[in-house]
């Protein structure tokens, strides 16, 4: 990681309204992991190379869960002619987990242009995963050509709106967003009025030391809003998080790793199943990133996150596919 | 080659109805295809090009997707006067603008995709 990149990201004044005191910012790119935990809102984080010993009080929780994200069945272009093989390839790394994942959360970006056919894919491959419940949030490929209708049909059963909901899990608050619907010219990702009253509702009577866990497609913080990577109203949502002592966004969209801590709040992205996407700013534009075919899987991968109850602390860890 | 010249001769047949030959207003066909050099907008890098188009009223504007991801062409307004579906690599989109009027548009999937199409 360039110390440029590291400005950039620095410098990124995304007006998203977080208190930067206690500023403390962990990237790790694509190709990497990194292992991060904040206790009392200190950041340790680890090169995966050296992770905490299994059975240490960092490496278990009360809860693990998977994310993956971006898995955009039925792309087949150079950058990866076989995204149902990297998604096999994910599915056997969380199997292989030594702590098995209570469930998983997609991240969005499930089909590639919406068909009925890649869904169905998709779902089929997920069957053959130890965890068997996986909770979806749309990427803009999943609700192309009809407003996300199928989408809801098929994963937002309990959904509010667009398919946003919230789930408690072993003490954590787990909500869902939707931030790739009515998407507006020159703008970015967008929650919305009636998305952003109910958030305010669900965690309102939640207490303060209640662990959240956000996920959504699209980044809630600006990663690069030149490419759209950003979400315009999510410093309103952030708002209503603010009470909360330990807070976790999970995103995708970016087919890259990458986090950043403010506050007491954590922000995360994961490696696509996919392809990867350069990093911001480092090509003309965001598309597919073709990397030889032997490195490929270095640059995808899936997400581990533990909740150890009592320590204020989420560990993030990605992991390759390789 | 014989193949060749026959798509030639298609393409260009095509051209000449976009432009209105055979309506019998000549002197319109001629000022109109100087200021129409070109109908098409290429999708190349996650951008419009050329990013303002001028038409005459009646062209028609073929949209052309060269990325390997998909997009959309979009108008702007509320009325959505024109919107394509998604365009997957190398699918096309054609809409005929009738009136004049400077129309923007964008991608509705991409939307720092932004571009318009100015009728004249």
């Amino acid at each position: 990681m360039s110390e440029k990149k590291k400005d950039e990201l620095v410098h990124d004044h995304n007006h998203d309204g977080i208190d930067r005191r206690g500023f403390l910012k962990c990237m790790a790119w694509a190709g990497t992991g990194a292992f991060c935990v904040i206790q009392g809102g200190v950041l340790k984080s680890y090169s995966l190379s050296r992770l905490p010993e299994p059975g240490s009080k960092e490496a278990m929780g009360e809860l693990s869960f998977v994310q993956i994200s971006d898995s955009h069945m039925g792309f087949n272009k150079p950058a990866n002619p076989d995204v149902a093989g990297t998604l096999k390839a994910a599915v056997d790394k969380i199997n292989g987990l030594s702590a098995a994942p209570e469930f998983m959360l997609h991240t969005g970006d499930i089909s590639h242009l919406s068909k009925p056919e890649e869904f169905d894919t998709v779902d089929q491959i997920l069957k053959s995963a130890k965890p068997k419940d996986v909770f979806y949030v749309p990427g803009e490929h999943d609700v192309l050509n009809d407003d996300g209708k199928q989408f809801l049909e098929r994963y937002g059963k309990g959904s509010k709106g667009a398919g946003w909901y919230s789930f408690d899990k072993k003490g954590v608050h787990f909500v869902g967003l939707v931030n790739v619907m009515n998407l507006k010219a020159g703008g970015l990702g967008t929650l919305g009025h009636e998305q952003l009253e109910w958030l305010e509702d669900d965690v309102k009577h939640l207490k303060h030391s209640t662990p959240i866990v956000v996920f959504a497609h699209i980044p809630l913080w600006s990663v690069y809003p030149e490419w759209g990577w950003g979400t315009e109203d999510s410093a309103q949502a952030l708002a209503y998080l603010k009470k909360f002592g330990s807070v976790t966004v999970l995103n995708g969209h970016i087919h890259q790793t990458m986090q950043k801590v403010e506050g007491n709040v954590t922000f995360h992205t994961a490696a696509s199943t996919a392809f990867p996407q350069p990093a911001p700013g480092k090509a003309d534009s965001p598309g597919p990133m073709k990397v030889p075919a032997e490195q490929l899987k270095s640059v995808l991968g899936i997400t581990d996150v533990n909740y150890v109850q009592g320590q204020h602390a989420l560990a993030v860890v990605d992991s390759t596919l390789a | 080659m014989r193949r060749s010249v026959s798509i030639a001769g298609l393409a260009a047949a095509l051209v000449l109805g976009t432009l209105g030959f055979g309506t019998g207003r000549k002197s319109y066909v001629a000022s109109a295809q100087e200021k129409t050099s070109t109908t098409e907008v290429k999708i190349d890098n996650f951008s419009f090009g050329p990013v303002t188009l001028t038409v005459p009223v009646g062209a028609t504007v073929t949209w052309t997707n060269r990325d390997d991801i998909p997009h959309t062409v979009v108008s702007t307004d509320d009325a959505k006067t024109f919107k394509s579906k998604v365009l997957d690599t190398d699918e096309k989109f054609s809409f005929t603008f009738s009136k004049a009027g400077t129309y923007p548009y964008f991608c509705s999937i991409h939307p720092k995709m932004t571009a318009k199409v100015i009728v004249q």
